[in-house]
């Protein structure tokens, strides 16, 4: 069950501002609006970790998963990101649409847990996090680490179908269970118009894992 | 940025600092975003905050009168109460201000809504 219709949401979503002038050193491209309303609404109906849950979002960005996930019935949504500029754009967005529940921090995912007030702080993660192609292999699972140390039900995040038995093999270490919800083919690179020409779709795989016996 | 948040963050990352919590806040400028009363999630959320930072934050947003010093045991059927605490953590959005760590005094600036957490190379 979902508290809102899946087109509706992605009308929404249309409606999310983008990053203005996207760093490519930090991966900056959203969540395309078609697909972030299909995950998310697949997250609420198949598994219900949206729904009067406290959500935080791993790299939020301009707000698409945050805002997403606050418009299925999110409790209250927390958004963590490292540019300023991102957040200005996430701000203005949550103003605009006049969400109450989504708030965000300015700050380095990389640092939270290190902090074990955030441990087990929220029910579920989304994050989108970069792909580690920028000089920065494997952020994505440190963003994936994180998740499983900030959630207490699930962790859902996307990845190059590339790193699928890596992930398998990683998760199986943390005692979580991760399973593959939905394979994507999408092309990340059309936010830098200079990379037009010979920009190509990529496979993207969806994940979510069950943290509920994870042992970091 | 919500009372609720503030309840989480520290300035534990600052090299040398022990505990960092709870913050010192000041808040120059707050508004109130009214939302959807749920008390299921309050209920579920109350376990995982600081009863003191919660006091604390209910003293800088002038809402002492509203907190009890002390978690009382049956809040789950305090509807009362737990409208207060919805009010209080998740409506008050506080816009201009800052978190100062209690060890060291390092300011972290709230600005247009956002707590800045970033912290230099020659800090961590
Ligand atoms: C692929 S984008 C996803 C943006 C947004 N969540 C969305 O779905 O539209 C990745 C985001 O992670 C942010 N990011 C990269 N490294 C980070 C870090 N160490 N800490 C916090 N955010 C980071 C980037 O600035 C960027 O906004």
């Amino acid at each position: 069950m979902a508290c809102i219709k899946l087109k509706k949401l992605e009308e929404y979503l249309h409606g999310v501002d983008t990053f203005e002038k996207p760093k490519i050193k930090l991966e900056q491209y959203i969540t395309p609006p078609h697909i972030a309303s299909c995950v998310l609404y697949n997250i609420q109906t198949l598994y219900g970790d949206i729904e009067g849950k406290y959500v935080g979002d791993l790299g939020c960005g301009s707000g698409m998963l945050s805002i997403g996930s606050f418009l299925l019935g999110a409790g209250m949504t927390t958004g963590f990101e490292i540019d300023d500029d991102a957040l200005n754009i996430f701000q203005t967005n949550v103003t605009d649409m006049e969400l109450p529940g989504i708030d965000c921090v300015l700050c380095d995912v990389l640092t939270l847990s290190n902090n074990e007030k955030w441990e087990n702080a929220f029910d579920t993660i989304v994050t989108n996090p970069p792909f580690g192609t920028k000089n920065n292999s494997g952020i994505d699972m440190l963003f994936v680490q994180t998740g499983v140390n900030l959630a207490s039900r699930a962790v859902y995040s996307f990845h190059k179908s590339s790193t699928r038995d890596y992930i398998h093999k990683k998760v199986k270490d943390w005692n979580v269970k991760g399973n593959v919800v939905a394979e994507l083919k999408y092309n990340i690179d059309t936010s830098y118009s200079f990379h037009k020409s010979k920009s190509v779709d990529i496979n993207v795989d969806f994940w979510r894992f069950d943290v509920s016996e994870k042992n970091l | 940025m919500r009372l609720s948040t503030y309840n989480f963050l520290t300035s534990k990352a600052i090299k040398g600092v022990k505990v960092g919590f709870p913050l010192k806040l000041t808040i120059a400028k707050q508004d109130v975003v009214e939302s959807e009363f749920n008390p299921t999630f309050i209920e579920r959320l109350l376990p995982r905050l600081d009863w003191s930072g919660i006091r604390l934050a209910a003293e800088v947003a002038g809402l002492n009168d509203d907190i009890p010093a002390e978690l009382p045991a049956n809040v789950a059927e305090n509807e009362e109460l737990l409208k207060k605490l919805h009010h209080l953590l998740l409506e008050i959005d506080v816009l201009e201000g800052q978190l100062e760590c209690p060890e060291t005094g390092r300011v972290f600036p709230i600005t247009d809504g956002i707590p800045n957490m970033l912290l230099n190379e020659d800090e961590v």
